[in-house]
């Protein structure tokens, strides 16, 4: 997943339903298209960390960037409604296992040269295989042959190398003609379509493999409504309409100026000023007594978005292996409260283990996220109490320390556990522990999706050995109910297996989900139309003038 | 005057070396394993930290690491960042930038200070002299974050009088206000140092000689006491302008200006050294040539010193 370096967690970034600009419906009609066709934007950004290769990036500055210059084979609905094919003519499937994905023809890179089923293979297989260092390497795992191309470090940290990997191309992509592909994947997986919008999806194009990555990712060349023009590091990103893109999405203006910021607030004047025309997450000084809302008045939108604040436990360590004490935790803690008096109502308290904005979560399931402190006392008592402090983690380097400070002041009061919380100096260090499983307290964590779908919400949290089951949680029931439903032959019957498997994980409270981020958005005066695409994100081709 | 700047060029090379060393060595001692975050809330693929180990490196003590690095320094090599961005680059696009700022500050200091130095310190305990001396205790006690905020927001923004940030044009008219933010703290010391300096030459014997011989007014402040009273004040002003270039991140961040401040946090924050040590490399270039340059101005000044 992506996150948000600047504030870390405030992952933020991220919206669920498409809203068009508050300013629009009061009277302004929806912009004069003789302005919007010549017109330019100026909009929040901040530097991207990695040359812009779609498979190399996984944070929200250069993800932006790669989203607009890019068109994958299916795209998610700014409604947060299941993804629909974009580039894909048809992806035909039997068994959920071999995929027939046909591109629809005749659509150009920006360099000119036509998109090819070619184009995908290469791409995916260039970022499967391990030595290229890729970020999103493991997000080709599903398919057959990726074992082979992709080998890691046995040791971890340890002094033994990685061995190389055996082949260089996975067994299970074949191009079939010019337009068709087949993807092979080592085991049936009915979300498979779903994932293809994520950006490591997105096809590269044949001069990409002629020049060394770095290079290709400082002029980026996509295949997506907007092409790049310039990028002056820590200044500004210029796009410019693609005149040739012929898919549904085209630009209704014509350049986009990403202008990167190091201070939000600094962008924020600028917003206030209208000297910049978008910004997508104002800074959290502004949401203080609902400021940004007298400042920006109808130019300001508030949103939700698929992301969820959580609280982890480390249940490698022996305190916390019982469920009741867990439960009894979560049970402790008035999450309306923390929404009401710390986030203004800008976040809304977690009752789900998915966030409901998810396609196949399902509302109200997390039985755990109550508050209840006779319950919790109880279930604290069954449990054998807690002896000792019970230190709440955090990164201490973006604003998280009001909202743990809270959480640990209720778990003292309402369990009458010795409970505080501690801030790690910054997001690296903080990783660091976590990812080394020396986790001596429950730690703060956050979640946004990659791909609309429940599954990105429990394979990779709380099956044993996911991506970032950072606590090493282990429940074989829920490793097999999760398998199975990853394997079932369609997303329904997926999304129903996956709800057992989540009953279960509501049993055992690995984690404890706080609250969902909500996103307060302001745009300038000059614009009079926008929506934002299912993560919060600007859909830059929905910008009217 | 040859020989003295040979030696003092030469000496300019241990504090080089020393410099580099020490910084390379504490960015090092950064708690935090550059790759740990870089993922999000998910361990980054080994093959990826392997891949960017071998390739900075990583893997060897700190000394190794130094000298490699000194090594590529040496061949006119700054090195890449992590993002593989060539660190050159950066100091060629940002050094510029926080320079103009640092002159323009500077420019500020120097014609405010100087002036309010120079009134006040010729008409003591007058009633100019107060309201220079309480102006610029409230300088020196406003942090200048404070100073940025308020100016950005009552000038950009409620009055709109200027931009709240500066464009990437990092045209002169934009920068006079951030130049002022920044050198805000410095115009109040540079305006008591000349005070007082004015004030004691202005009783020196040379000046009442000047006024005896009938010199106009203007020539003794101008020519004799000016000119005798500069040194603490060059002095100031020389080191001031690497000081305000390696303070600048606050300013710059409040009015988005890409300098090096900026650079410098982010390489912190990541455990960058080679970029960290690169940018403050030039940074202590700039103190030391500055300083050598006060040193030379003062025989300019005061004939009376001599350099053999």
């Amino acid at each position: 997943m992506r996150v948000s370096k600047r504030a870390t967690s405030a992952i933020a970034l991220s919206a669920a339903a498409a809203l068009v600009a508050s300013g629009c419906s009061s009277g302004d009609g929806d912009g004069d298209a003789a302005a919007s066709k010549d017109g330019a934007i100026v909009i929040h950004g901040v530097q991207p960390e990695n040359p812009l290769v779609p498979s190399n990036t996984t944070e929200t500055g250069g993800g932006k960037v790669i989203d607009w210059l890019w068109t994958g084979l299916v795209e998610y609905p700014n409604d947060g409604g299941a993804p629909r094919n974009a580039l894909a003519e048809s992806i035909n499937t039997t068994d959920s296992k071999v995929f027939t994905i046909k591109i629809k023809k005749g659509t150009k890179f920006h360099d000119g040269t036509e998109v090819k089923a070619k184009n995908f293979v290469d791409a995916w297989n260039w970022a499967a295989y391990s030595p290229n260092g890729a970020q999103n390497g493991t997000f080709f795992s599903d398919i057959a042959g990726f074992d082979q191309t992709y080998t890691s470090d046995p040791d971890g940290e340890g002094p033994k190398k990685a061995p190389a990997p055996t082949a260089e191309k996975m067994s299970g992509l074949k191009v079939v003609d010019e337009q068709t592909f087949e993807v092979t994947l080592a085991a049936p997986t009915a979300v498979f379509p779903t994932k293809l919008g994520y950006s490591a999806f997105m096809p590269l194009p044949d001069v990409f493999f002629t020049q060394k990555p770095e290079e290709f990712g400082k002029k980026p060349i996509g295949n997506g409504p907007v092409k790049f023009v310039s990028w002056e590091d820590n200044v500004l990103i210029k796009l410019t309409r693609f005149d040739d893109y012929n898919l549904r999405d085209t630009m209704k203006i014509k350049d986009v100026d990403v202008k990167l910021y190091q201070d939000e607030t600094a962008a924020y004047n600028d917003l206030l000023a209208n000297n910049l025309d978008f910004m997508e997450t104002v800074p959290t000084s502004a949401l203080a007594g609902d400021k940004w809302k007298t400042d920006l008045g109808d130019r300001g939108l508030s949103t939700t978005t698929p992301s969820t604040a959580l609280i982890a436990f480390p249940t490698y360590d022996k305190r916390f292996q019982n469920p009741k004490l867990r439960r009894a935790v979560s049970l402790s803690i008035d999450r309306q409260e923390i929404s009401d008096k710390i986030f203004f109502g800008t976040r809304k308290p977690a009752d789900s283990w998915a966030n409901p904005l998810t396609p196949g979560a399902k509302p109200g399931n997390c039985t755990a996220c109550k508050f209840d402190a006779t319950e919790a006392k109880r279930l604290l008592t069954e449990a054998g109490g807690f002896t000792g402090e019970m230190v709440f983690y955090y990164n201490a380097d973006s604003s998280h320390k009001d909202w743990m400070d809270a959480v640990a002041q209720q778990v003292k009061t309402n369990l009458g556990i010795n409970a505080r919380a501690e801030g790690v100096p910054t997001f690296a260090v903080f990783r660091q522990n976590v990812n080394a499983h020396k986790m001596t307290g429950p730690y703060r964590a956050a979640w946004q999706q990659d791909y609309p779908d429940v599954e990105n919400w429990v394979n990779p949290l709380y099956v044993t050995g996911g991506s970032s089951n950072d606590g090493l949680y282990s429940n074989p029931q829920v490793d097999t109910l999760a398998k199975q439903a990853s394997a079932a032959p369609t997303l329904e019957a997926s999304h129903e297996a996956f709800s057992k498997a989540v009953e279960l994980v509501d049993q055992d409270v690995p984690s404890i989900p706080i609250y969902f981020y909500g996103q307060q958005s302001g745009h300038s005066e000059k614009i009079k139309k926008l929506e934002l695409n299912n993560v919060g994100e600007l859909d830059i081709t929905s910008v009217e003038l | 005057m040859g020989r003295y700047l040979l030696r003092r060029l030469l000496q300019l090379v241990p504090v080089f070396i020393g410099t580099t060393f020490l910084i390379y060595a504490l960015v090092w001692a950064v708690p935090g394993d550059p790759f740990a975050g870089k993922c999000g809330e998910r361990r980054c693929p080994d093959q990826y930290i392997a891949f960017m180990t071998e390739k900075y490196h990583l893997d060897q003590n700190v000394f190794v690491q130094y000298a490699n690095y000194m090594k590529n320094l040496l061949q006119g090599d700054f090195g890449t960042t992590f993002s593989q961005r060539e660190i050159s680059d950066i100091i060629l696009t940002s050094y510029p930038n926080t320079l103009k700022l640092a002159l323009v500050a500077l420019t500020i200091e120097a014609v405010i200070g100087l002036g309010a130095g120079v009134l006040t310190g010729l008409r003591r305990n007058g009633f100019l002299d107060n309201l220079v001396l309480v102006s610029t205790l409230f300088l020196i006690a406003l942090p200048v974050f404070v100073v940025g905020f308020v100016l950005q927001w009552l000038l950009g923004v409620q009055w709109g009088i200027i931009k709240p940030t500066v464009s990437s044009e990092m045209r002169l008219s934009e920068l006079i206000v951030p130049g002022f933010v920044l050198g805000s703290a410095s115009v109040a010391y540079i305006a008591r140092v000349a005070r007082t300096s004015i004030a004691e030459n202005r009783r020196a014997d040379y000046v009442r000689t000047a006024i005896a011989k009938g010199l106009p007014m203007r020539r003794v402040v101008g020519v004799h006491l000016l000119r005798n009273s500069l040194i603490p004040v060059v002095t100031l002003l020389g080191t001031d302008l690497g000081a305000l270039m390696g303070g600048a991140i606050v300013t710059e961040g409040i009015f988005g200006i890409n300098g090096i401040g900026r650079q410098v946090f982010r390489a912190i924050v990541t455990k960058e050294s080679a970029t960290v040590v690169g940018i403050v490399v030039v940074l202590v270039l700039v103190y030391l040539v500055m300083n050598l340059l006060v040193d030379l101005l003062y025989a300019a000044l005061d004939p009376r010193i001599r350099y053999e």
